[in-house]
């Protein structure tokens, strides 16, 4: 191990190749990485806020707040369920903003929330025209006390405070009043004007009174005129979601196999070039076992240098893109994640060599062999 | 079968005993190629002795044998009142840890560790003694003349240097058995007389027994005796 680590520090430059490769894979992996919780995070903000345990559409809703109706009359009867503290209607609609100072075609894409139940970090909702926007708006130019304007009808919404991560379908988000956001509805969506006590969703609170799970007992007490599900099972059943968790994975997959392979040749060929130093260490009592373990040594220095590195480019990279260029988040976990899953890919890479150097024979440093 | 063995030496006197020892290759055509023929060979433990032999003759073997590296089809060895005639792999790994030191023909310097560095690499593959390693490397390179070249790598020291550094290196284990692998053949004659008669002065002061294998019969002087071998077979 000694070993393994003293060549490293005198012959640096035998290993910069690998590592400039490997930081380069750290750096693609780390970066799809924090696009994947950017893209998830900007789709997924306004159900997360939600301080609630279920949410509940309509039962042909498949989980999509333009598909679902609640009408009063289910509304009351998942009022009535064991277990439900309190019940709050939620509804959006997607409309571009017209942010003053911008051009105008320049639109800003904005959803605006109309909510009853205030999701984390809104107070109770704010009186009719006015709205709290996610500070992603800042980046379009939306400044509190601004009046921007809403879709086709350009609906005036003053803008009184901003929130954080509340965004929802990739667009950002504005938390109004119910009145608000029926009002909005139905000057720019006429055809999906809805009636006073109608809402797309429902937020619930409380918990199961028995052993059925709330969500379960809610779609009984209505006979299945509804769909309802976790909060975490809402944000998984968001159209798109999983789609996109699915496709990031697997391209994250291939990156971790591409890094497996490269630090596999890399090491198998550093085998073959130390053949015969191999043997003469052995013939002088290396064990097989602590020349691995030098390998494996050298395999994890390098990835983790390359790792370190990596983390740190694209730290700086998410400093220096403008916020709301593009959906980057970065996190301790996924950095961490990251790493991990390359130091995983590094020992199974150099498992490849491990038949190698068992094989080399000590015989060979003395030039005898069969 | 030729017994090679000087006369009625004790057990605690005697560095190897090889007796009765075969090396068959089995090839893939159902044949056999015999690299060692009952061979037989006892070392005191303080002789040194010239094997003498052309190339493919079998030295290489026989003292690959003596040294732990290769195991003998048939017959017994002894090295150092251990018989390593039954050992396994791992058992054999840890023999050569303990009991026999290496010069190898092409010196084979660990190219990235200094001289000093590369006497206690012997002592990082088996058991670590720390201090008393490092103190032993220093006085073996002092003994060796190359106290103050102890800090250079080996590409920045002579062919004789680096071959006084690998007789350090053989020497680090305190080995009953040396085993010097055609160690002049890569330096001119004046040098190998040098490395000859060093290797004489070092394994004389410290009592320890050596096989020295050559085809060159003009260093043989420097060694006890000589022992020939040809086509695996030992001859006196």
């Amino acid at each position: 191990m000694k070993l393994a680590l003293t060549e490293l520090r005198r012959r640096p430059g035998r290993f910069a190749t690998a590592t400039v490769i490997l930081t380069l894979i750290a750096v693609l992996l780390m970066f799809l990485g924090g696009l994947l919780d950017g893209l998830i995070a900007n789709s997924t903000g306004a159900l997360r806020a939600q301080q609630a345990d279920v949410v509940v559409y309509s039962d042909t809703a498949q989980a999509s707040f333009v598909r679902s109706r609640i009408e009063p009359d289910v509304r009351s009867s998942v009022e009535s369920v064991d277990g439900v503290t309190e019940v709050g209607g939620l509804g959006n609609v997607q409309l571009g903003a017209r942010v003053p100072g911008n051009g105008p075609r320049d639109l800003a894409s904005t959803v605006l929330f109309g909510y009853e139940l205030p999701p984390e970090g809104l107070p109770e909702a704010p009186p009719m025209g006015q709205a709290y926007a996610d500070d992603t708006l800042e980046a379009d130019g939306v400044e509190v006390g601004m009046t921007i304007l809403l879709g086709p009808a350009r609906s005036p919404i003053e803008v009184i405070g901003f929130v954080s991560d509340t965004n929802f379908a990739g667009q950002s988000s504005l938390w109004a009043s119910d009145a608000t956001w029926r009002s909005v509805l139905s000057e720019n969506r006429p055809d999906a004007r809805l009636a006073e006590g109608v809402f797309q969703a429902l937020v619930v609170r409380g918990e199961a009174a028995g052993d059925v799970p709330l969500a379960a007992a809610i779609d009984d007490a209505t006979g299945g005129a509804t769909d309802s599900y976790t909060v975490d099972a809402a944000i998984e059943a968001i159209p798109g979601v999983s789609e996109q968790t699915t496709t990031f994975n697997q391209i994250i997959g291939v990156t971790v196999a591409i890094a497996l392979v490269v630090i596999a040749l890399f090491f198998a060929l550093l085998t073959v070039e130390r053949t015969g130093l191999y043997g003469v260490l052995k013939a002088l009592g290396a064990k097989s076992s602590t020349l691995f373990a030098g390998l494996v040594a050298q395999a994890v220095v390098v990835t983790a240098i390359a790792a370190g590195v990596a983390g740190a480019l694209v730290i700086v990279l998410d400093l220096i893109i403008p916020p709301g260029s593009i959906p980057l988040l970065v996190t301790p976990a996924r950095l961490v994640t990251s790493v991990v899953l390359l130091l995983v890919a590094a020992v199974v890479g150099c498992a490849f060599s491990l038949r190698r150097v068992l094989r080399v024979d000590p015989a060979s440093a003395i030039g005898t062999t069969s | 079968m030729t017994d090679t063995s000087t006369a009625d030496r004790t057990t605690t006197d005697t560095a190897l005993r090889m007796s009765d020892v075969r090396k068959v290759y089995p090839m893939g055509d159902g044949s056999e190629v015999i690299a060692l023929d009952h061979a037989t060979l006892t070392l005191g433990s303080d002789e040194i002795v010239a094997l003498v032999g052309p190339s493919g003759s079998g030295k290489t073997t026989l003292c690959s044998i003596a040294g732990g590296i290769l195991s003998a089809t048939e017959g017994r060895i002894v090295v150092d009142d251990e018989d390593i005639s039954g050992h396994d792999a791992k058992q054999l790994t840890t023999f050569r840890q303990r009991k026999v030191g290496f010069v190898f023909q092409s010196v084979n310097l660990v190219p990235f560790l200094n001289a000093r560095e590369n006497l206690l690499v012997v002592d990082e593959l088996g058991r670590r003694t720390g201090q008393a390693a490092r103190d032993r490397a220093d006085q073996l390179l002092e003994e060796l003349g190359l106290a103050d070249r102890a800090k250079n790598l080996p590409s920045q020291l002579s062919g004789g240097q680096r071959q006084r550094v690998a007789i350090g290196r053989a020497l680090m284990n305190d080995p009953a058995l040396v085993l010097f692998d055609e160690p002049t053949s890569a330096l001119d004659t004046k040098l190998g007389e040098q490395v000859m008669e060093l290797i004489h002065d070092e394994m004389k002061s410290r009592g320890t027994a050596a096989i020295v294998v050559t085809h060159d019969e003009r260093i043989t002087h420097y060694c006890d005796r000589s022992v020939h071998i040809i086509d695996g077979r030992l001859e006196a």
